[in-house]
This record gives C-alpha cells, structure tokens and sequence, in this order.
C-alpha cells in the first residue's frame, strides 16, 4: 500500500507521513509549490514558503522516504491569488486557505494521488474521518482548539473514500510529543498562521502592491451616514471589526457594512452589528446531499465556536438563520454546517441578513 | 538501478578519484606561496593545466584559466568579453542559462544583446548569427551541443562565417554537454573560448575551465589576488583541478570509445522504446549528441514520469534541473516553438560512459513498463 503525504514543513505533516510509515506503507512526501516571490523564488517566510519545503525535504530525508515539489503555481494564481484581491475589491474577506482547498490543493493532490499509484491522500490537517453504513463522514479533531474541519468542509464523499488524517486522533500536545520522540526537526516548529503568499505578513501592503485599487481612501460614516472619518482603503476593514477604525467615538464601534463601489465603511453600535442570518452561495454537503432535519450549528469564521440555527434552501443558494441574533459575519468567509461533531457541509457567505 | 541522467552530472571516475586524493590529504598547500608545501601543489596545477592543453590541442598551457566550473566559466566568457570595452553579445535563444543570465547581466552594464532565434529542431542559422553581429559586438557565443535536447550546433561555420564577415569577433562555445561526445580541438578555426566542466565528464563538482585563446581580450569577472595571471581570482582547487585534467584526458583518450558504446546505449534505448509505447524524439532528424535522448510521452505529463520513474529506480530529468526541484517549463523547447502542452509531456534521458547496448534495452524495459502503466 502506497501513501501520498502532503508535508507543508510543519510539524503535523511530518508526523502523519511518520505514522504512515509505522503503519506500514510505502510513503512519498510532496510539497505543491503554489507561489514565486520576486524573480521567481518561493517567498522565504511563512507557510508554504520555500524553507517550509526544505524543512519538508529534509523531514522527508530522516525519514528515508521519496520527497517531490510539484509546481501549482499558475492553478493558485489563478484560482486563489486573483480572486482574493478580487473579493477584498468587492468588499468581502475573502479566506484564500478554503479557497485553495477548494479549487488547488485536493484536486491536485488527489490527482497526484492517482497518477503516482498511491492509495490513499495523507494530509496533517486536524479533523477525522470516519466511516459507518451511511458512508464517510467528517468530524471535529480530538483536539478542539487546534480543529480544522471548518477548511475541510468541501469534502465529499469521493474525497474522504481517500484521505486518510492521522493526527486529527490526537491533541497538538501529542504530535508535538511523537515528533520529539522521533527527532523530527519540526517537533518545536511554532504553528503557521500566515497566507501563504503574502509574505511580508501584512495582506494589506500585499494587496496594496498587487491591486493599487484597493488602497483608495473613502469615507467612515455611522448608519445615519454622518461621515465620521476616512479610511486608506476598504481592505482594512472586516464586518465586525472593532479595532483600529481610527475614528474617535465615545463607546465602542463596529463596522456593520462595506460599500466597495462608493468605498465607504459604515460603523454602527453593537446592536447595529447584530444580524438574523446570512445567505450561503456555492453549497457541498459531506454526505451529497442535505441534512434531512433543518436544525444544525453553524460556524461563519474559522477558531470560533458554532452556534445553533436553521438551514433552508433558498433558490440555488442556502439561508441561515441564527437562533439567537448574533454579531454579523463576513461575506467571503466560509459557512460550514454541523451536526454536533460531524460537518455536515458549508460554502460561503454572500450576504448578510438583517429582519 | 538506471541512471539515465549523466546531462546532469555523472559518477566520479576511480581513477580521478585517487588522483585527487593525495591533494586532499598531505599535498595540502596554497600554489601562490614560496615554501615547499607550497610548490607541491603549485606544480600540481601547472602540470594539470599542460596535460589539459595538450589534450584539447592548446598550442599553451596558459590558455587554460581554471575555474570553480562551467557556469563561472560561462560567466568570465560573456561577462568578461562584454564588459572589456562594453561590447555587444549575440547567443541563441537556446543557450544555457550561464550564458543568457551572463548575457542580461552584461545589458544591465550596458552591452548591447542580441538573441537570435533557433529552427524547430533548436539548431541556430549561421547566416542569422553571422547578420546579428555588428561593429559593437564583442562575442558571439553558441554552445557546441544544447543541454536538454544535445541537439549539435554548426558552431565551426559559425565561427569561420562570422570570421570572414566580420573580422575578429570573439567567439565562446560552450562544449560543456559536447565534450566526452565531440572532438573538441583547437585550431585557428576553432572558437577562441572554450567552456567545459569536471563533473559531466567523470571529474569533480565545482571545477572547470575556459580555453582563452592567447591575445582575447577579457575583463575578470571574479577580483581578488590575482590568480590565473587575474583573470581568476581566488585560491586554487588544487585536488579538483588535478582531477579535472584526468577527466579531460580520459574522456578525449576514449572518446571513440564513449561515442559507440553510449551511442549504440542510445539507438537501443529509443529503438526498443518505440516499438513498445508511442514516443516523439524531440529534434530526432537533427545532428544529436549521442548521449542524449529527449523524448515525449503523449499524454503522459512529464512530472508523473518522471516520479513514477524515480519509484522505479531510474533517473531521468525534464530538462534542465531547477533549484526548487519543481518542474519548470523549458524555454529551449519554447525557443523550438514547441508547444506548452508538448513541452510539459518531455522527457531528457541521457547516458553515459557505463552504458551500453544491453543497458540502453534495460532501460527501454522499464521506461516502457512505467509509462505502460500510465494513462
């Protein structure tokens, strides 16, 4: 038996593809190469960056297992890089991770799968698979503070019939530990928080550089419309976002709506903030189709807690609606269903409803 | 286990390898002192720089500069030629990157650069490079046999139509990829520098050396204490320059040799291999170097060959390698005018001195096993 690892340098891949091997499979380690910094380097900090793949590389060598770097970069340009800088234009937030997910990573890598002959897709996210007589099914990681099914939501059952993700059966304080204990060099390596192609760690100066539009100012004005400042550009801002408004107001602030085509944030109390629901475009379920009963829990960002509503088919898109009014979410951002542990699917917010 | 990526680098010869021994234990010294240690490896290198003269016909010993390999080499010939009096280069669009980064280095100096297109098969018009060349030029540079395809270049028309159009212009080859294959032999005719490197030929990694034809005008591209009579500076790699010179008289005292055995290794390998799967030989009606065998595999990308090939013990490349070790697009199949999609489906197996007849029919077995095998 034959396993694909996808190592991305860090210490949860180079644990999975170790636990492959004692498994007893014939591992080969890949790292996709997504993105080129200046002069067609890969960018030398932050996740996927070109010392990820040699500590990948070198992971791999420890292990004495054959390791490739598959160029994906123009699919991600296209698929991931283009279409950010689009979506913060049109006044979303966006989440390129997901987005990858979606359109490069599992489609490359489950074609790779096939192509080289492996049997099963290793990845080091934090999540579990499991299988009973309705099929395959997603759950949250042993570990809920390091969970990643929220970026797996696009999964279906083809995919997960193939995968296999090893250390979502245990806690970060485990991996860490089984590293250590193999010496693999990515024992101690600090989680990786960056977008991978913004390397400079500031996706603001990022999208500033690579679409100039998106750092002309507008206006900062409350839900009256009083102008109450102005801003260098819509893409500082974020639906719910408290900090760093640079506006001088008595109590606390939120922005409560972004208008790309007039580039003006509007700001509004927390009260103002708080919505019904939201309507989710580009909808998977995990099982191929939806859940029976309408009652779920919904996660609108990624490392937050889901919170209950009901989900209803509206046309070719979905509606949420909270069952209790809560903060506004981001359009852009994902929307990923569950039913207690197990994700039921998700797609991504395109609007925010507010009666 | 076949290795079929001598393009890239090929196994140390056991003979080069005692050779160099002793100079990386007690014959230790710096040729530029005054002191017996000293002398040891002073005579070392100078004896090193005869025999390699007298291989490749240098009528003196000192048109040989040493240099830490093909790529430096490449770098002293264009940079040097181009930055003497800011001249102009004029090279192939299908040059080594040493030389066409060489070449761009040397416009943002100043100089002017000229790349002249290839045919479909990658072979440059002597006419073309001849037109190109102008009052300002300072060197023509033609590799002597393309890396990825060993597609061979008319490089002696070259140098004698460039001659007598345009007078003394100098001319650089790169005979890096050529040498164990071709007679690389300096005469009047031949070009003025010559590129060729240790560790394609059964010698050491990092060493090399441009043939300078006495009276070429060259500024120095690496400053220091003025080794090489300046045109090199930098302390010498006594062990690898000794291990240089056997490669060099190795690969010429069996060149005729090299060429039957790696050629009938060759003719078998595509033979056997086109009568078991659908292969292109890229440039198949061209002049090629023995060695090489450029191939595509319709409808096979490249990167799962060349995986799937690796997880089958043998090892080819896509053109030439890249630092990343991600698969690039190669300018010189673009350059062809081949397309994208076919480029992305080629293969570069090269053979080398190990190998023969019965090796190449091996290889054929299992190349034809893993691309059998394949979609």
């Amino acid at each position: 038996m034959r396993a694909l690892v996808a190592m991305s340098g860090g210490v949860d891949s180079s644990v999975a593809a170790a636990l492959m091997l004692e498994e007893g499979y014939e591992v080969i380690g890949v790292t996709l190469k997504q993105w080129v910094g200046a002069g067609g380097a890969m960018p030398v900090a932050g996740c996927c960056t070109v010392s990820d793949a040699e500590d990948a590389r070198r992971v791999a060598a420890q292990l004495d297992i054959p390791y490739y770097v598959l160029d994906y970069v123009d699919e991600f340009t296209a698929a991931v890089v283009e279409p950010f800088g689009a979506a913060y234009l049109a006044g979303r937030t966006p989440n390129p991770c997901i987005e990858c997910n979606r359109k490069v990573r599992f489609t490359a890598l489950l074609e790779r799968t096939a192509a080289f002959d492996a049997d099963v897709l290793v990845t080091g996210h934090h999540a579990r698979i499991e299988r009973d007589e309705q099929g395959w099914h997603l759950r949250t990681a042993v570990d809920g503070t390091k969970d990643q099914s929220y970026v797996l939501h696009m999964l279906g059952q083809d995919d997960l019939s193939k995968i296999r993700l090893p250390v979502g059966e245990m806690t970060k304080a485990e991996v860490r530990s089984r590293a250590a204990a193999m010496g693999l060099r990515t024992a101690s390596k600090p989680d990786s928080q960056d977008i991978c192609f913004v390397t400079s760690g500031d996706y603001r100066e990022f999208l500033a550089e690579r679409f100039p539009e998106t750092a002309l100012p507008g206006p900062i004005v409350d839900s009256a419309g009083e102008t109450l400042g102005e801003h260098n550009g819509v893409t500082g801002f974020t639906i719910g976002q408290r900090r760093g408004l640079g506006i001088a107001v008595g109590d606390a602030r939120y922005v409560i709506d972004i208008d790309p085509t007039e580039r003006r944030v509007t700001v509004g109390t927390r009260d103002e903030l708080l919505s019904d629901g939201c309507l989710v475009d580009d909808v998977s379920f995990i099982s191929g189709s939806p859940p029976t009963r309408p009652d779920v829990t919904v996660k609108v960002r990624y490392r937050s807690t889901a919170i209950p509503g009901t989900l209803q088919p509206v046309g070719d898109r979905w509606e949420i609606r909270f069952a209790e009014r809560h903060p506004a979410p981001a359009p852009g951002q994902a929307a990923v269903f569950y039913d207690g542990e197990r994700v039921l699917g998700g797609g991504t917010i395109e609007e925010v409803i507010r009666s | 286990m076949p290795y079929l990526d001598h393009a890239a680098t090929t196994p140390m010869r056991d003979d080069v390898r005692s050779a160099m021994a002793p100079y990386q234990g007690d014959r230790f010294g710096n040729p530029s002192g005054v002191h017996t240690v000293a002398r040891v490896a002073k005579n070392a290198i100078e004896e090193a720089r005869e025999r390699i003269a007298a291989a490749i016909g240098a009528a003196r010993p000192l048109e040989i500069v040493f240099t830490g390999g093909g790529t430096e080499a490449d770098n002293l010939a264009i940079a040097g030629s181009a930055l003497f009096r800011t001249g102009g280069v004029v090279t192939p669009a299908v040059e080594h990157a040493a030389v066409l980064e060489s070449a761009r280095f040397a416009r943002r100096l100043g100089s002017e650069v000229t790349v002249v297109p290839v045919d479909s098969s990658g072979v440059v018009d002597p006419e073309e490079i001849a037109s190109a060349v102008t009052d300002q030029t300072a060197v023509v540079s033609v590799m002597t046999a393309n890396n990825e395809t060993g597609v061979i270049q008319p490089i002696d028309a070259i140098a004698r139509l460039v001659r007598s159009t345009r007078g003394r212009v100098t001319i650089h080859t790169d005979a890096v990829q050529a040498f164990p294959s071709l007679p690389i032999r300096v005469t009047d005719d031949s070009p003025d520098l010559i590129t060729v490197s240790g560790h394609k030929i059964g010698g050491p990694k990092g060493v090399g050396f441009l043939f300078v034809r006495n009276g070429t005008e060259l500024e120095p591209v690496i400053h220091g204490g003025g080794q090489e009579l300046g045109r090199r500076s930098g302390t010498h790699d006594v062990a690898g320059i000794v291990g240089l010179a056997v490669a060099v008289e190795a690969a010429v005292a069996e060149r005729e040799q090299y060429v039957n055995r790696v050629g009938a290794a060759r003719d078998r390998f595509e033979h056997d291999l086109a009568a078991r799967i659908p292969i292109e030989v890229t440039a198949g009606g061209a002049d090629r170097l023995v060695s090489h065998s450029h191939l595509r595999f319709p409808g096979i990308r490249a990167e799962t060959m060349l995986v799937r090939l690796d997880l089958a013990g043998v090892a080819a490349s896509a053109g030439a390698a890249c630092h990343s070790g991600a698969i690039a697009t190669s300018y010189v199949l673009a350059a062809m005018g081949i397309a994208p999609d076919v480029a992305a489906e080629s293969v570069r197996f090269s053979f080398g001195r190990g190998d023969d007849a019965v090796s190449g029919a091996e290889a054929a077995r299992i190349v034809a096993e893993v691309a059998g095998g394949l979609p």
